[in-house]
């Protein structure tokens, strides 16, 4: 089971820009790499990353097989209410991975 | 009368050559060197007919890179991000990676900041392409020169 990483300010004033840290276990498998018996390694990344601030998408990213393994990906936006930030991950073989985390904005 | 080329006119004759040569081959590497045929048409599927500007994005990479299975990235662009006046999205590109596609980040007005960082795999040493595309529809690119020491893809990692 993947696990992710999240580092956001829990509190934050209004209007201020935080950054966004996000790192997720996942081997990004890039379809390229042989085995030792010389059969090709299917590919198994993570197809897509999507942020949103209550219920408002302000950030996504496609990635593909040149992103490293356990993708970590740093993001801003806006700190205007508080609520939850929900972070999304899905990939190939059914990959879906979701988590949120709260923020106070004052 | 049939004069004999003395040795001092054949080694002038020779470097001259040479030296043309050099030059001839140092103008005839540049733009080979540019941008692999690849990477070119990932770029226009994402640009379309539209123009891209040097200039306003810039990549931040370590000039020599010792593992190519983990290099950090950083894009940033000038840009008030506004409503009126925001970065809409920022693409990475490879030259030559088995793909040239890295990532495709789509951003807006909320993002404060148009900056984006992530760690990337890098097969050779290459340039490293980033374009972005402003509220406006016009695309500005940046782009940086990475040695690479170990390959990604080839190695385990």
């Amino acid at each position: 089971m993947a696990s992710a990483l999240i580092n956001v300010p829990a509190r934050a004033r209004r209007g201020e820009i935080i950054e966004v840290k996000t790192l997720i276990s996942h081997p990004m498998e890039s379809g390229h790499r042989r085995s030792q018996l010389g059969a090709l390694i299917p590919r198994d990344i993570i197809r897509l990353f999507v942020c949103t601030y209550n219920g408002t998408e302000v950030f996504r990213a496609e990635l593909h097989p040149a992103i490293a393994a356990n993708p970590f990906i740093v993001f801003s936006t806006v700190a205007t209410e508080s609520g939850t930030i929900a972070f999304h991950w899905t990939g190939d073989n059914g990959f879906s991975v979701a988590e949120s985390v709260a923020i106070t904005v004052g | 009368m049939k004069r004999r080329t003395s040795r001092r006119q054949f080694l002038l004759a020779a470097g001259g050559a040479a030296a043309g040569f050099g030059l001839a081959s140092v103008l005839h590497v540049k733009p080979a060197r540019a941008t692999p045929a690849a990477m070119q048409e990932a770029i226009r599927k994402v640009v379309g007919p539209a123009r891209v500007n040097t200039g306003k994005v810039k990549l931040d990479l370590p000039p020599l890179v010792e593992n190519g299975n983990v290099v950090p990235l950083a894009v940033s662009v000038e840009s008030p991000m506004t409503e009126a006046d925001h970065v809409r999205a920022i693409h990475v590109f490879t030259e030559k990676n088995p793909l040239p596609d890295v990532v495709s980040c789509r951003l807006g007005p909320r993002a404060g900041r148009a900056s984006v960082a992530t760690r990337i795999r890098l097969t050779d040493t290459q340039t490293v392409v980033a374009i972005c595309e402003l509220s406006d529809g016009s695309f500005w690119s940046g782009s940086a020169d990475v040695v690479v020491t170990l390959a990604a893809c080839l190695e385990d990692g």
